[in-house]
């Protein structure tokens, strides 16, 4: 089951939200599918990211996918310990696999995205 | 020590493992002309190391390396969308006569009439089977077919003081070479969706299709091996903007004699005469990917392009050449060899290829629709896209159905292509295999399903009986060892 407190985008990413800084991940199901991760290529901090636009890409054994971001505004942090050892992404996406963190343009936008409920329902 | 007797063995040593310090292969004669010193050896590394065998040892390694080869020669290789099908011997024959073989492309015309004569044909012959008959065949593979293509495009807009359009519209499905070669071209890529029966959305392209559109590039059938039943909708749709049509024709052998490219309304294709035409590729090719126009756009064909005039033959250059995509005539002993392919089965044997090719697919999708879901829920034509989503289910991954295939020696199936079906299989038997060879290929599929709830370890550990069985692509990718030491 997908954590309750997350927010989740159609594209199979995750937010959670921490005062107006959002982290920003890939599902489990999103790690699943994608198989064995062996890259990942993410933007430097201090980039703009639109809400929904591509910030990124994973790559694993079987192919390479872009990575969108579900939130938009400036990336303040990126998380080398995803971009060093790719493995985390499998192991713990919702922890230490975690991709880019966002100060976030506008609280509005967390209105587009999904509860975890919701988001389980569209993996059916 | 014991030495334990095991005659089908393989020697797995590398060769850098066999190497013996002052081991010779070959003796270089005496020198019979004055030592030069170099002006500057700085560049020179003397830390590489090299293998020292003798040349028994290294006809043995390499024999034995291309005895564990998985090739069309040895195997049933259904792999989907690369149509690896059967190369005929006597292309390869005739392609090494010492008139074609023996001739070097800066050879003045005149020496070369007969090459040259084999090139004007072969441009005629794929003119005729696209319908397209402007056609040159230097692109050396199908991605550099494309990119010419893209050239041309580009020239005939800028050539209509119409340099705006910088847009070109991709299917969701396509080939990851055709946003790639429109990058590289330097145009915008934007992609069009598929709707549910795997065709190209009509609606959805009729609000990208605007005036910056360049160029729609569609693969004919898709990647899905499905034909586009509103092709003509399509071609129109693009038309009516003033943009071009280029069809990827990397599945040309679902058609030939059957549809011309041209008659759908496309202005630009290519064909990869490695698939369709029966040349050898896999482990290099090389390939061949000619670029086929309509008469209007012939003026813009990259050079060269082999031209009948009074008295003979001569390499041309069209008026506005987009110039040369590289070095000479593009791979000529390729073009030798589709050239016999074509010449011995004449438009008759063509036709059939194509029939048996969309049989064979056809036969071995609705002999496993009970078992395998399928991409599209329709007839295919020369390949069928089935998808292991049921398989998975039940904890069996295409990957793994994939891999214990392997040890029924039949190659594996493309996987995870196109990405928009979950757990494709795509399988593409091609017109050269037997009924038998076909039904074998079914059983053991059906086979496979059954095990996955009998004996599920004999899938997921697969293969058993090859040289080596599941390797470690993640760790391969993730931390790669990419030169010999030692310590290894």
């Amino acid at each position: 089951m997908d954590p309750e407190d997350l927010k989740y985008s159609k594209e199979h990413e995750w937010v959670r939200m921490n005062g107006n800084i959002a982290e920003v991940g890939v599902t489990v199901f999103a790690q699943e599918s994608l198989g064995d991760v062996v890259f990942v290529d993410l933007p430097e901090a201090g980039t703009d990211v639109a809400q929904f636009a591509k910030f990124g890409e994973i790559e694993s054994v079987k192919a390479v996918s872009d990575l969108f971001s579900p939130v938009g505004g400036k990336i303040v942090e990126v998380n080398a310990a995803a971009t060093d050892s790719p493995e985390v992404v499998n192991e713990e996406p919702y922890g230490t696999g975690w991709l880019i963190k966002v100060e976030l343009a506008d609280a509005s936008q967390l209105d587009e995205l999904m509860d975890s409920a919701t988001y389980q329902a569209t993996l059916e | 020590m014991t030495i334990s007797a095991s005659a089908g063995d393989i020697d797995r040593r590398l060769l850098m493992d066999r190497s013996v310090s002052g081991r010779k292969a070959f003796t270089l004669p005496e020198s019979d002309v004055p030592a030069q010193n170099l002006p500057d050896s700085s560049f020179l590394r003397d830390d590489v190391e090299l293998p020292e065998v003798s040349q028994l040892e290294v006809i043995r390694y390499f024999s034995v390396l291309s005895q564990l080869n998985f090739s069309i020669d040895t195997n049933f290789y259904p792999l989907g969308s690369c149509t690896m099908k059967y190369n005929p011997k006597i292309n390869d024959e005739l392609s090494n006569l010492p008139g074609l073989a023996d001739i070097h492309p800066l050879q003045p015309d005149e020496t070369v009439q007969g090459a040259i004569r084999l090139l004007k044909d072969l441009q005629d012959d794929l003119g005729e089977i696209t319908g397209l008959p402007g056609v040159s065949l230097a692109p050396l593979a199908g991605a550099q077919g494309e990119y010419a293509g893209l050239l041309i495009a580009r020239a005939y807009h800028n050539a209509q003081n119409d340099s705006a359009r910088t847009v070109a519209i991709v299917p969701d499905s396509a080939h990851g070479t055709n946003p790639a070669s429109a990058a590289m071209a330097g145009l915008e890529v934007v992609t069009v969706r598929s709707d549910d029966q795997g065709n190209v959305d009509v609606e959805n392209l009729r609000e990208l299709a605007n005036e910056n559109t360049s160029v729609f590039m569609l693969t004919i059938p898709s990647t899905l091996g499905l034909f586009e039943p509103n092709i003509l909708e399509l071609t129109k749709i693009i038309h009516d903007v003033g943009g071009l049509v280029y069809a990827d024709g990397a599945n040309l052998n679902a058609l030939l004699g059957l549809v011309k490219l041209g008659d759908l309304g496309v202005d630009i294709c290519h064909s990869n005469l490695h698939k369709t035409f029966s040349t050898p590729h896999g482990g290099g090719g090389p390939g061949s990917g000619p670029v086929m126009v309509t008469d209007e756009l012939a003026k813009f064909l990259p050079k060269p392009v082999a031209e009948k005039i009074d008295d003979g033959y001569v390499l041309a250059t069209p008026e506005m050449s987009v110039g040369s995509i590289n070095g000479f005539h593009g791979s000529f002993s390729i073009a030798a060899r589709a050239y016999a392919y074509i010449k011995a089965l004449g438009l008759e044997g063509l036709q059939s290829v194509s029939e048996n090719a969309i049989i064979s697919a056809n036969y071995i999708q609705a002999k496993l629709r009970d078992k395998y879901d399928l991409a599209a829920d329709r007839y295919c034509m020369h390949e069928t896209v089935l998808s292991a989503t049921r398989q998975k289910k039940r904890g069996v991954a295409g990957l793994d159905i994939a891999k214990r295939l392997l040890d029924f020696g039949i190659h594996a199936p493309t996987m995870y292509f196109p990405m928009i079906v979950d757990e494709a299989l795509m399988v593409e038997p091609t017109e050269s295999e037997s009924k038998e060879t076909l039904d074998h290929f079914i059983a053991v599929m059906r086979q496979i399903d059954d095990e996955i709830d009998s004996a599920p370890e004999l899938v997921l550990d697969a293969p058993h009986d090859l040289p080596v069985t599941r390797l470690d692509e993640a760790t391969a990718a993730r931390k790669p060892v990419l030169r010999w030491t030692a310590e290894l």
